[in-house]
């Protein structure tokens, strides 16, 4: 078992033997050590080479490099090359030996562009054009700084690789743990509690805090990384669904009868009776929504910052117990037992989208990170993986042995199903691709048949919730190596937790502006935009950006008689008008063309129809 | 008032006849007839009083009349007259005399000057001030244009506008008052005088004082002569090649070709004696000149006269001879100079020049066979039948990689094809060698297919030889013919061995990058989305693989909805089955096939999916507006309908909308709903420069929130666009402002003068 760096955190993780080719970077600051024998001879295995470059690594080992805990510095996309000395002198005569701005890869940069160039613009007058060069400009700048800023993002994610092609899903957890460092390997962890049924859990957004709820009532919250308690209760209910709100300081509990709200004492705050027979809730951290589907076949939107109904939209299809949400566009996915998936927004009483995905219901149903691909499982004991972007059509659709009742989608893009009493992992390629599901990344046969799952953000691990309690499991890769201090701080005070919470407030963002492109916000509404110039129209009584008729130009010597001047007005006349007829012929033809082939040739009994 | 008026003008009539009256009485002793004369004249002027009473000639009442010829005591008359008095006839005396003419010629100078015309009224006069005072005043002003532009372009205005000279004295000065206190600045300095820096005048380093001073004015001159002669000199060439390229005579440019060649290829020998190292660059670019050839179409026989030729050949000799001669320039200009790798034969022996070749290929191929394939070592874990499906695909890289292999060596003869096919000796050869080559590759692929790839080995070996056989008899070819590139061969100098050692791993990495490049193009096609028919795709042989997304492709066209759903897909073969199940797989699966048919048999999920679509795409359709009267025109009542032509007439058919977002999807139904409260949020009028929707949006795509930008950038794109500074007195722009040299006071006379009539170009100068 072998470990070899991984590039970067966009870069897909290779295959190994792509990565032996990569030359490791040499540092101007370095001696040469090792010579490179890379692609000298092709005799040897590519493996051995490997272990040859870094000896220190024990053979044999699982090596899980933690998130958190690697601290090696990531190296720089481009060594920045030494550039004419002579250039640039400074007063003592010393060189400055990295000249010039920081070189920025062009792909890098790409990534952040959100000017599609390749849509044409119409023709444009000149200070158009240097208002959207400007924005142009623009744009290529920001894009620049933030692609140089990408050098912040300093951790590198985990990875787990087999040696010589052994099948990583045959690793244990046993043996992961035993590779890991000591603070990882307390991560990993079960808590037997057999007493009150299958669990549900939930991780906070910042990836500390974790809360469960037991079917037979059983409700606590803990921070799961020191392990400490922060309430206990039995809410002497049946638990059907329970989550964090925006923080860890609120917890919503869907039981039998109502939607109640605890705080992290376990004291009551509010019970919800507009939200009842809940069976699943989701939330939606940007817009403060807690989103509600019940038994009653209603979805619900509940603003927790005003404590109000925004939105109570009728499914029409039976019981509702499978949803999520897309964390890109806050869409919430609702699977029915006609085998649909229906994309909903607040905003809309009806489903933005309806997606026919299964022969069977629909089990459960994920969708990543980027929002991009989304997962579901049906009755059929399939396991599809579809493509969000606009068609809607699987890309890839896998028969597993027992159907996966639960699936979750990690920060990078894993996916797990629970089926039964196992959980499978599958990889993609990176973090925008979809998983493969040719090979099982990992697998782990726990106590009891799933009744929960979720990947915990910011660290490699994914939490269980069976009948047997709740098990913390080790899946190296699966989330964001890099957190946003300002937006999800693990470690975060409890007075920057406040401050947090007042701008989050600030920054919340309308319910109604869920939609299934949030992008399309950006974009000018044209309906109005016309409706405006007609309505201008109407109050002139003309158009005021009409073309203007043609005059014909004065003439010299007597070419400007009233004579020519009507003639060549008539000529620009009539060629406007053959362009009209042109045109209409066109579209005539077209009309024709298409409406050609049905019907037969009409008959002279015809008309006597009525 | 007129009656009081005309009263009044009576009255002053009657007393001026009174008046007369006496003196006439007085006067009539003296002339008889003239009594009769003043009697007609009273009469006259009574006609005149009683026509002046209709209010008309009043002022005629005031008539003088003039000296006339007929001469009265008591008025002046003009009458019979009808010259007019001159202003010269006064001044004429009744003797002529000279001393009036002066007077005279000063008389005419007056007349001659004309009058002074009337003034101009108060308008006009203003009209053509503010004119003239307009075109100055915008001449004044254009200068502001740029600044006006510049400021209405800037990204941010700093108010007030002045410019503060950055109050930084000259280092030097700096620099000589300034001495080193602390450890560390004695430390540099320390260094700094070390390695002969300058410290305190940093401008010059000693080394560039000297260069300052090395040429001097005499040294300069001889320089400028110099470059003069040569300037000369070359216009002289310039000329002179020119006269010659007009040259028409044909045969006078191929005699200076010949001789050019001649003569370079005699510098060349020499050269190849002198200086070896020279000669290889110069080899170089023949054979670049070589490249080159080969990449255009020159003398392929393709061009126009080739192709006039062609026709002209079967009859012609010249034309055929010309043909040929121009074929042989080909093949000599495309000849390959095989110095390097022959002077390896010689000395190696053709032994060494076959593992040359061949090691990298089987190299290649002995690693996918036994070494550590970890994707071999995988499929071997697993189960024996999951190891059966999946070392195909497992071997396709492999595939892949000798098909490039191949190629690559194919490559080389094909293109030896061209040259060989026109040479008649080796056509033999040639065709027993593409037979073989032909020959090898199916059954080398099928052999990999088949069993291990030993004999792929051994098939690869065979291949490369052949083609090493053919380099060599192509290459004695060459050398029984004498051409240019040949004597190059033919001595093979021991320096070029070095170039050839050094090519050697450059063209093994080449080839592992090939193969390299041909296992991530089969990975890829293996990772493709395929979205509906991967299962049955994965379940035929794998060699379909590479062209499957092609498939795909076809049959997205055509996506049933039928077989979207009931398509076969793959299962998965966890290690970890769930415990639940125990029997064996393939029963179990049938099983459960069975079931699920079972249970879904009432319930046809699709056909409902259909019509809800069906149902959906109706209701989103326009509706068309029917505004027939029944029994309007015609007879009406029950159980009657409106008959179809008044239908049509009468029927108002909505516009086709735009064609919906699912059209081409048969398991999507998006709605076409409008979300009226996003739209509310949306920009709804057009900015000003912006004609077109699509132009300002590209404007605003850009999100500016500090959530997607860092934070230099957040700051720069949220700049204010106009700051001003606190406590500061904001004065209008000046000319000093913006590095104009004379003050605008100087310049803008006219504002000075009337400040009224540009107040609304001030206004504009003011709001920059």
């Amino acid at each position: 078992m072998e470990t070899a760096p991984k590039p970067g955190k966009d870069v897909p993780p290779k295959k190994d033997k792509l990565q032996t080719k990569r030359k490791k970077p040499r540092r101007y600051w370095e001696e040469e050590t090792v010579p490179t024998t890379a692609g000298a001879s092709p005799g040897p295995p590519r493996n051995k080479k490997n272990r040859e470059l870094r000896p220190q690594r024990p053979k044999n080992a699982h090596i899980l490099k933690k998130s958190r805990i690697s601290k090696k510095p990531q190296v720089p996309k481009k060594p920045r090359e030494w550039k004419n000395p002579e250039s640039q002198s400074g007063l003592s005569g010393a060189q400055d030996p990295f000249p010039g701005p920081a070189p920025v890869p062009v792909e890098v940069g790409q990534k952040f562009c959100r000017i599609d160039k390749s849509r044409k613009l119409p023709h444009s007058k000149a200070k158009t054009r240097s208002r959207l060069e400007v924005a142009e400009a623009e744009e290529e700048e920001t894009s620049i700084k933030a692609a140089r800023s990408e050098l912040l993002l300093a951790e590198e994610p985990g990875f787990l690789e087999g040696e010589d092609g052994e099948d990583t899903a045959k690793i244990c957890q046993a043996d992961i743990v035993e590779a890991v460092d000591i603070a990882s390997a307390a991560k990993h962890f079960d808590l037997n509690l057999r007493q009150f049924g299958p669990y549900r859990l939930n991780y906070s957004r910042t990836g500390r805090h974790l809360a469960f709820g037991g079917r037979r009532g059983h409700v606590a919250a803990l921070d799961w990384v020191t392990k400490k308690l922060m309430c206990e209760i039995n809410v002497m209910e049946a638990v059907r669904d329970i989550r964090f709100l925006h923080s860890e300081a609120l917890l919503a509990v869907a039981q039998n009868r109502w939607l109640h709200i605890y705080d992290n004492q376990g004291i009551e705050l509010h019970c919800i009776r507009r939200c009842d027979r809940v069976t699943r809730l989701e939330f939606l951290p940007f817009h403060f929504l807690l989103a509600t589907a019940s038994e009653t076949g209603f979805l619900t939107y509940l603003d927790v910052s005003v404590g109000k109904i925004v939105a109570a939209l009728n499914a029409r299809a039976g019981r509702l117990d499978v949803m999520s949400q897309n964390p890109y566009n806050a869409v919430i996915h609702l699977g029915h037992s006609n085998g649909t998936v229906s994309l909903w927004s607040p905003a809309m009483k009806e489903p933005l989208a309806k997606i026919l995905c299964h022969r069977g219901g629909v089990r459960a149903v994920a969708v990543d990170s980027t929002g991009t691909y989304m997962a579901t499982s049906g009755l059929d004991h399939q396991l599809k993986i579809f493509d969000l972007r606009g068609t809607y059509q699987p890309l890839s659709t896998r028969t597993l042995p027992h159907g996966a009742g639960h699936l979750a989608f990690s920060q990078r893009g894993l996916l797990v199903a629970g089926m039964g009493d196992v959980v499978n992992i599958w990889a993609g390629q990176g973090k925008a691709s979809p998983p493969s599901l040719e090979q099982p990344y990992l697998t782990h046969r726990l106590s009891g048949p799933v009744h929960g799952l979720q990947f915990c953000p910011f660290e490699d691990v994914l939490g269980v919730g069976h009948t047997g309690g709740i098990t913390s499991m080790l899946v190296p890769g699966a989330s964001e190596p890099n957190f946003d201090g300002l937006e999800s701080n693990p470690y975060r005070s409890r007075k920057q937790r406040q401050e947090w919470e007042v701008k989050a407030l600030l920054e919340k963002v309308p319910a109604e502006l869920i939609c299934l492109d949030p992008r399309a916000l950006a974009e000018v509404d044209v309906i109005s935009l016309e409706q405006g110039k007609k309505e201008q129209i109407e109050r002139l009584g003309y158009d005021p950006q009409a073309k203007a008729p043609f005059q014909p130009k004065p003439k010299q010597k007597g070419r400007s008689s009233t004579a020519s001047l009507v003639k060549r007005k008539r000529k620009v006349m009539d060629e406007e008008h053959r362009d009209k007829v042109r045109q209409s012929l066109q579209q005539q033809h077209h009309k024709e063309a298409k409406a050609k082939p049905t019907g037969a040739r009409p008959s002279a009994l015809d008309r006597f129809v009525r | 008032m007129t009656a009081n008026r005309l009263a009044e003008s009576l009255l002053a009539l009657s007393q001026q006849e009174e008046l007369a009256d006496l003196p006439k009485d007085y006067l009539l002793s003296e002339s008889e007839d003239e009594g009769d004369n003043d009697g007609e004249r009273k009469h006259q002027k009574l006609l005149e009083a009683i026509s002046s009473l209709d209010g008309k000639n009043r002022r005629k009442l005031a008539e003088r009349s003039e000296a006339s010829l007929k001469v009265s005591e008591f008025s002046v008359s003009s009458e019979g007259s009808g010259e007019k008095l001159v202003l010269a006839d006064l001044l004429e005396p009744v003797k002529t005399s000279s001393s009036l003419a002066t007077v005279k010629k000063q008389l005419s100078r007056v007349k001659s000057k004309k009058t002074v015309e009337l003034p101009l009224n108060k308008e006009e006069i203003e009209r053509i001030h503010r004119e003239v005072a307009f075109n100055k005043t915008a001449q004044v002003l254009s200068k502001w244009d740029p600044v006006v532009l510049k400021n209405r372009q800037a990204e941010q205005l700093v108010f007030p506008l002045e410019k503060e000279e950055p109050a930084i004295a000259p280092i030097e000065h700096v620099l000589s008052g300034w001495k080193a206190r602390t450890p560390l600045e004695q430390e540099i300095f320390n260094l700094l005088h070390k390695n002969k820096q300058p410290v305190t005048d940093p401008l010059l380093t000693p080394v560039e004082k000297a260069s300052l001073r090395a040429m001097s004015l005499e040294e300069a001159k001889m320089r400028r002569a110099e470059l003069q002669r040569a300037r000369a000199l070359q216009s002289y060439y310039e000329a002179k090649a020119r006269r010659e390229k007009k040259i028409k005579s044909k045969k006078y440019h191929k005699v200076v070709k010949k001789g050019k060649a001649k003569k370079a290829l005699k510098e060349f020998e020499q050269l190849q004696k002198v200086n070896p190292t020279v000669a290889l660059e110069e080899m170089e670019k023949i054979e670049n000149a070589r490249m080159m050839e080969r990449m255009s179409l020159k003398h392929q026989n393709s061009g126009k006269w080739a192709k006039s030729k062609a026709i002209m050949a079967k009859y012609d000799l010249e034309a055929r001879q010309a043909m040929q001669e121009q074929l042989s320039k080909n093949k000599e200009l495309t000849q390959k100079l095989q110095v390097a790798s022959e002077s390896e034969e010689e000395e190696g022996g053709t032994e060494d020049v076959e593992e040359l070749l061949v090691p990298d290929v089987v190299n290649e191929v002995q690693m996918n066979a036994d070494g550590p394939n970890p994707w071999m070592l995988r499929s071997c874990t697993s189960d024996t039948k999951e190891a059966a499906t999946q070392e195909d695909p497992e071997q396709l890289p492999e595939l892949e990689a000798h098909g490039v292999s191949e190629s690559e060596g194919e490559e080389r003869p094909m293109a030896e094809e061209e040259i060989l096919l026109r040479e008649f000796e080796e056509r033999r050869s040639l065709r027993k060698r593409s037979e073989l080559s032909q020959d090898a590759e199916p059954a080398g692929s099928q052999e990999t297919i088949d069993s291990g790839s030993q004999e792929v080995l051994s098939e690869l070996r065979v291949l490369s030889q052949k083609l090493k056989e053919n380099h060599q008899s192509r290459k004695q070819k060459a050398s029984s013919e004498g051409t240019v590139p040949q004597v190059q061969r033919e001595e093979p100098a021991p320096e070029e061995e070095e170039p050839l050692l050094l090519q050697r791993p450059e063209r093994v990495q080449t080839l592992e990058e090939l193969e390299e490049l041909g296992k991530e193009d089969c990975f890829q096609n293996k990772e493709l989305p395929r979205p509906l028919l991967e299962g049955q795709q994965s379940e035929r042989t794998p060699n379909n693989r590479p062209d499957a997304p092609k498939e795909k492709k076809e049959k997205e066209q055509l996506i049933n909805l039928q077989n979207f759903l009931t398509t076969q897909s793959p299962s998965v073969r966890s290690l970890a089955v769930p415990t639940i199940i125990e029997e064996l797989e393939d029963e179990e699966e049938r099983n459960h096939r069975q079931m699920i048919k079972e249970a879904f048999a009432g319930d046809d999920v699709i056909r409902d999916f259909l019509k809800e679509k069906r149902e959906a795409v109706e209701a989103s359709k326009p509706k068309d507006v029917d505004l027939t009267l029944p029994g309007w025109g015609e007879w009406g009542g029950v159980g009657l309908k409106p008959s179809a032509k008044k239908r049509r007439q009468f029927l108002i058919k909505a516009p086709e909308g735009p064609p919906r977002k699912d059209k081409n999807l048969p398991n999507v139904i998006i709605s076409e709903k409008r979300n009226i409260h996003a739209a509310a949020h949306q920009v709804q009028v057009l900015p000003y420069p912006f004609t077109h929707h699509r132009q300002f949006e590209r404007t605003i795509q850009t999100p500016i929130g500090s959530t997607w930008n860092t934070q230099r950038a957040f700051q720069k794109l949220t700049t204010p666009k106009v700051v001003t500074k606190p406590g500061h007195i904001i004065k209008p722009i000046k000319a000093e402002d913006v590095g104009y040299q004379s003050s605008s006071r100087s310049d803008l006379p006219v504002i000075q003068r009337n400040p009224k009539r540009i107040t609304t170009r001030h206004n504009k100068e003011e709001k920059l």
